[in-house]
């Protein structure tokens, strides 16, 4: 049983690469989209705001698996043919951007309103007041959701397998079609999850203390 | 009615001013001028548009109607008489000429009290992180808190947060300074602390309006006292006429009594 995971390891460590470029790729993705969605959000004007509320909250309502199809088999009717590795991360991406947008609203509107006063009486502009007052501050309960999010694409992530990707589910499944070593190789699977995870959270954990001198 | 001296131009020009918020008119026609070195405080009763004018005069609040400007330029608008809001950077720009402090101080929690004061200085006047820091250490020495720089604002009482937020606001060289019920958050043995500083500025000629509800303060340090009520101006003059127990003006009559009362 061991020598026959052992002989399966390549081929694991390949779909676990797979799984950590689809996070990856999700996770920088939708923080980019969320954060400019979300200052549309809470700066633009109301037709904007109107469009991102409307966006979120449509992509929260929807399960994650029914997005993922949507997007592989239900898109190429409007003629838009994706690969089944871009329909993938294209889906979970929105399904992610909803959330950061989330995110970012309560983070930012955990600040007070004078502070953005106190910036503009001093003369810095929109972006300014943002970069240097709003963000900053906002960072540190931006974080904890978020990293919270990031272990939720990891494990998303292995919806992908049902598009017929190789990531590490897909791998674990096909070298149990091979072995029929199911309970190894599921354990296996769920200690490579967590671990991934359980060092993400370790990490936010450290970035909020360094984080906790800010004080209101 | 004139609320300025006659022969000195206006720094601060406040014009027929209106404003409303929904159904509430908060500032009547009111007009207001204040003249290069002048100590003009704003009594009134809550609710009286005391704050909102204050808010106005640097655009932190929009109104209706009515022209504000400063050093002969309008304030929040392209042109009196447009309603032309002026595009961010332009108030970015009006609103670094005119300090502000608040009365929830409103420092930033994140920087210490000289970064507080470095931030605007490096980046809406340019200048280099060395020169900032010296003339922000300059400006915590005059408040009183050399050795306070490298404090975060959680680090400091109320009065001295309320002094960082003064030493921010004047750091700037703004030609006209805005206090904004400074005081009224603070403890009161920590009150003295923050006006003492209020009167070293004066006395070297800063130019300040400030909304307040220290009456000695009103009576000994500003040149001209504003009384606002119902959102505008219903008397203004001499601390000494205006502080007067046998005023012929009503209102302000009803509003001394009642402030007398309440404070001893």
């Amino acid at each position: 049983m061991l020598t026959q995971i052992a002989y399966a390891l390549p081929f694991l460590a390949q779909g676990f690469a797979l799984t950590l470029w689809v996070s990856l790729l999700v996770v920088v993705f939708s923080l980019i989209a969320g954060v400019i969605m979300g200052v549309g959000l809470v700066y633009g004007p109301v037709p904007l705001q109107w469009a991102v509320r409307i966006f979120s909250d449509t992509i929260r309502g929807i399960p994650i698996l029914v997005l993922i199809f949507f997007v592989y088999y239900g898109l190429p009717a409007v003629g838009l043919h994706l690969p089944s590795f871009w329909a993938a991360v294209l889906a979970l991406t929105l399904f992610k951007t909803a959330q950061v947008v989330e995110y970012f609203r309560g983070a930012v509107g955990s600040i007070p309103k004078g502070q953005s006063e106190a910036a503009m009486a001093i003369g810095l502009t929109f972006r300014q007041r943002l970069a240097y007052v709003i963000f900053p501050q906002a960072f540190r309960r931006f974080l904890p959701p978020w990293i919270n999010g990031v272990t939720d694409a990891v494990k998303g992530s292995a919806l992908v397998s049902l598009l017929g990707i190789t990531d590490l589910m897909q791998a674990i499944n096909q070298v149990i079609g091979r072995t029929y070593e199911a309970m190894p190789l599921y354990i296996l699977g769920a200690l490579i999850y967590f671990a991934v995870n359980y060092a993400l959270s370790l990490a936010s954990r450290r970035l909020e203390r360094r984080f906790s001198f800010i004080r209101e | 009615m004139s609320t300025s001296p006659k022969n000195t131009p206006a720094l601060l020009d406040v014009l027929d001013v209106s404003k409303a918020f929904g159904t509430v008119q908060v500032l009547r026609s009111v007009s207001l001028q204040v003249a290069k070195g002048e100590v003009v405080t704003v009594i009134g009763p809550s609710g009286s548009g005391k704050t909102t004018l204050l808010r106005c005069v640097n655009f932190l609040e929009s109104y209706d109607s009515g022209s504000i400007r400063i050093d002969g330029k309008e304030v929040g608008f392209r042109e009196a008489g447009t309603r032309q809001r002026r595009s961010e950077r332009d108030l970015a720009a009006m609103r670094a000429e005119t300090g502000m402090v608040f009365q929830s101080f409103n420092l930033f929690p994140h920087l210490t009290a000289a970064g507080n004061i470095m931030l605007g200085l490096t980046k809406v006047r340019g200048k280099s992180n060395a020169e900032a820091r010296t003339i922000a250490e300059h400006w915590l020495g005059r408040v009183g808190l050399a050795h306070k720089a490298d404090s975060l604002p959680a680090e400091l009482s109320g009065g001295q947060q309320q002094r960082v937020g003064i030493a921010r606001a004047v750091a700037m060289g703004p030609k006209i300074l805005l206090l904004d019920e400074i005081t009224s958050a603070l403890d009161p043995e920590l009150v003295g602390e923050v006006l003492e500083v209020v009167r070293s500025l004066a006395e070297d000629g800063m130019t300040m309006v400030m909304v307040t509800h220290e009456m000695a303060f009103a009576r000994d340090a500003s040149s001209r006292i504003i009384f606002m009520a119902d959102g505008g101006v219903s008397a203004a003059g001499p601390p000494a006429e205006i502080l007067a127990a046998d005023t012929d003006n009503e209102r302000l009559r009803t509003f001394l009594a009642r402030f007398r009362a309440s404070h001893f």
